[in-house]
């Protein structure tokens, strides 16, 4: 027997399934991210000094990530404009693109991560670096859940644009929802780490 | 061509036009970081430029605006308790722990 509501909107919500489990997945992240953020402000106006972000780490390179990762949302929401346009081969493209943009701003993290390593600045160093480590830590893992749903939509889900196109783009949109929630986050990250 | 596709041609376009203003608002953050301003006055700029840009992505890439009620009252009372947290921490009375020092 099938679930229902999981391609049609229910009638007293008006949202499929999914549409409702994704925001209400979100709000919890939103309380997630709130309690680190909240963290982060308890650490900074507790502290006798805070250093600036900019003499620790590379502005350059976290503007380049922010950059990344708004062309990255961009990407995306293509994917989805494109399996509604009916342009199977373009969705593909976009998602893919989605996919290397976010490996490109893991490849750029680990590299932060490596130079703060090779010069010995370690969470356990100072408040600043142990709330930089744990925010940005968070952020990298959410961002290798969004490849790895997006790399199965690219490859072995993408079958079901052949049986259930509807469920297929209600999908796309869904895991799309998290990924501009990802990128929503850093959005908020790169000016409180790097720029305060 | 159908007014479906045409449709979805413009919303396309809005989704470019908003890549631009948060393209656009992320240089401007970098730049007014670089001013020497006082730090209170830094920190309501960026902020607010981060808020800017975030409700970019909620509202266009998100469709936050065109979600349904039930959306927009839950995000409504996520947006409180976030708000609740951080306030209540900041204007609560708090003291660093006993025997605590900043590691530069």
């Amino acid at each position: 027997m099938d679930m229902p509501y999981i391609v049609k909107p229910r009638e007293d919500t008006g949202l499929f399934n999914a549409k409702l489990g994704i925001w209400l997945f979100l709000s919890s992240e939103v309380m997630l991210f709130g309690a680190l953020f909240s963290s982060y402000v308890v650490l900074r106006v507790g502290s006798v000094g805070w250093p600036h972000g900019a003499s620790i780490l590379s502005v350059p390179i976290g503007m380049f990530n922010t950059v990344v990762l708004i062309t990255s949302s961009v990407t995306m929401v293509y994917a989805w404009l494109s399996l509604r346009a009916k342009k199977f081969g373009q969705f593909k493209m976009h998602l893919a693109f989605t996919i290397l943009l976010a490996l490109t701003f893991l490849v750029v993290k680990s590299f932060e991560y490596g130079a703060k390593f090779e010069h010995h600045l370690f969470p356990k160093t100072s408040a600043y670096l142990a709330i930089y480590f744990t925010l940005t830590g968070l952020h990298a893992i959410h961002v290798i859940g969004g490849i790895i749903v997006n790399s199965y939509f690219l490859f072995p889900g993408s079958k079901m644009w052949q049986t259930d196109p509807e469920r297929f783009i209600n999908r796309i949109e869904i895991a799309g929802l998290y990924w501009h929630f990802v990128d929503l986050v850093w959005i908020f990250l790169f000016p409180v780490l790097y720029l305060l | 061509m159908s007014s479906d596709m045409q449709d979805l041609k413009k919303e396309g376009r809005a989704y470019l036009f908003v890549f631009a203003a948060l393209i656009i608002f992320t240089i401007l953050t970098v730049t007014i970081s670089k001013l020497h301003v006082a730090l209170a006055v830094a920190i309501i700029v960026a902020l607010a430029i981060a808020i800017f840009k975030g409700s970019l992505v909620v509202s266009f890439f998100m469709h936050f605006i065109h979600e349904k009620k039930i959306i927009l009252w839950l995000m409504f009372c996520v947006f409180l308790f976030f708000m609740g947290m951080i306030l209540s921490l900041y204007f609560g009375e708090y003291s660093i722990p006993h025997g605590a020092k900043y590691v530069p």
